[in-house]
């Protein structure tokens, strides 16, 4: 593969990766620096991010790459689900929900010959 | 002395987050690297440029569709493209995280180098330590936290790259899992701000919805509709709850 050889390949991971994302890493310090911490743009900003966030983790359960892409849909949103359940029964301790999460995953993964 | 005073506790703090690297959520995003680490020895890159690119872009999913357009020989400008619209999400993330993280004091070039550092995983780790640091420290604590963790998965990435064998499928299916799931928990254990609640809430069913809709700008619609709504819905919930007597 010749795209892997000398310079080249550095500038490519350089513009397409680092300036790709830095740049929006930078328009946000730009953007954040004119709110105030108790503003309602600053809430809205707030929602934003945690709504962007919130879609890349429903994505990642609900069409995962590798190895869960073969898991059925039932056993990957069932092992959340009770995790969740596990969560609020601790008192929100994230560790609990976690553990339950993938205690209940690797089971379903196991029983169903993974 | 009041100078060598301040001088000391920025150190002391940076070594704070520093220590960062052994929290719940560094292990598990290392635990990501080194399933990203597999997918670039299936792909053909060699373990300077993985190196190189943990270090230089750092967000995880950015790197995962850098790798994806390399191994299908897109050119420049569209693997550019493709990272960018993967990428914006970093925007609102940072804007929101920046007036938790700097004082008066903070000059805007330092915002502007740390903002690197900011990847979901930091985001996530900063949004819900930070509060809990004095506001004149919160720079430097959140600067140990951000360089520590970068530098340790640059030099994990250099070592487990030769050491990657294949992991039983079992395990590599709850490593993937691991990610999510720890979202998800440490984002409402850490809320501080009703909307949060909500917007998380949206967002996940927004997420599938836009996929569907609109697969191209998923995250970046259900971020910007789903976010406005969950903000729409808790002022006026909040304002109907004020105006009551």
């Amino acid at each position: 593969m010749t795209w892997t050889d000398g310079w080249w390949a550095y500038a490519f991971i350089a513009i397409a990766g680092w300036l790709a994302t830095d740049l929006w890493r930078w328009l946000g310090v730009l953007a954040g620096k004119r709110l105030r911490d108790d503003s309602e743009a600053l809430n809205w900003v707030r929602a934003v991010a945690t709504a962007l966030v919130a879609a890349v983790i429903a994505k990642l359960i609900l069409y995962p790459t590798g190895v869960l892409a073969q898991s059925p849909l039932w056993l990957r949103v069932g092992a959340v689900t009770v995790g969740a359940i596990a969560f609020f029964v601790a008192r929100q301790k994230p560790v609990a929900g976690i553990a339950t999460s993938i205690a209940v995953l690797a089971i379903g993964l196991w029983w169903l010959g993974f | 002395m009041d100078d060598v005073e301040d001088e000391r506790s920025t150190l002391a703090w940076f070594l704070t987050g520093a220590r960062g690297i052994f929290s719940l959520p560094a292990v598990i995003l290392m635990l990501s690297f080194v399933g990203f680490c597999s997918l670039t020895v299936q792909a053909g890159i060699p373990p300077e440029q993985v190196v190189f690119m943990t270090g230089i872009v750092w967000a995880l999913p950015a790197k995962v569709i850098l790798v994806s357009s390399i191994m299908s020989g897109a050119s420049l400008a569209t693997a550019f493209l493709a990272v960018s619209l993967s990428s914006v999400r970093l925007m609102p993330m940072v804007a929101a995280l920046v007036p938790e993280l700097r004082s008066s004091k903070t000059p805007t070039w330092l915002l502007l180098l740390l903002s690197h550092f900011v990847a979901i995983t930091a985001w996530v780790f900063a949004m819900e330590r930070v509060p809990k640091v004095p506001r004149d420290h919160r720079v430097a604590f959140f600067a140990g936290f951000g360089i520590t963790l970068v530098a340790a998965n640059m030099v994990l990435v250099g070592v487990v790259y030769h050491l990657v064998a294949e992991f039983p499928p079992l395990v590599a299916g709850c490593l993937f899992f691991l990610t999510p799931v720890y979202f998800l928990a440490s984002i409402w254990h850490s809320a501080r701000h009703p909307v949060v609640y909500l917007a998380l809430a949206v967002g996940l069913v927004a997420g599938p919805l836009f996929y569907w809709i609109a697969p191209e700008f998923d995250i970046l619609l259900a971020g910007v509709v789903g976010g406005t709504l969950a903000w729409g819905a808790e002022r006026l919930w909040r304002s109907r709850r004020e105006a009551r007597p």
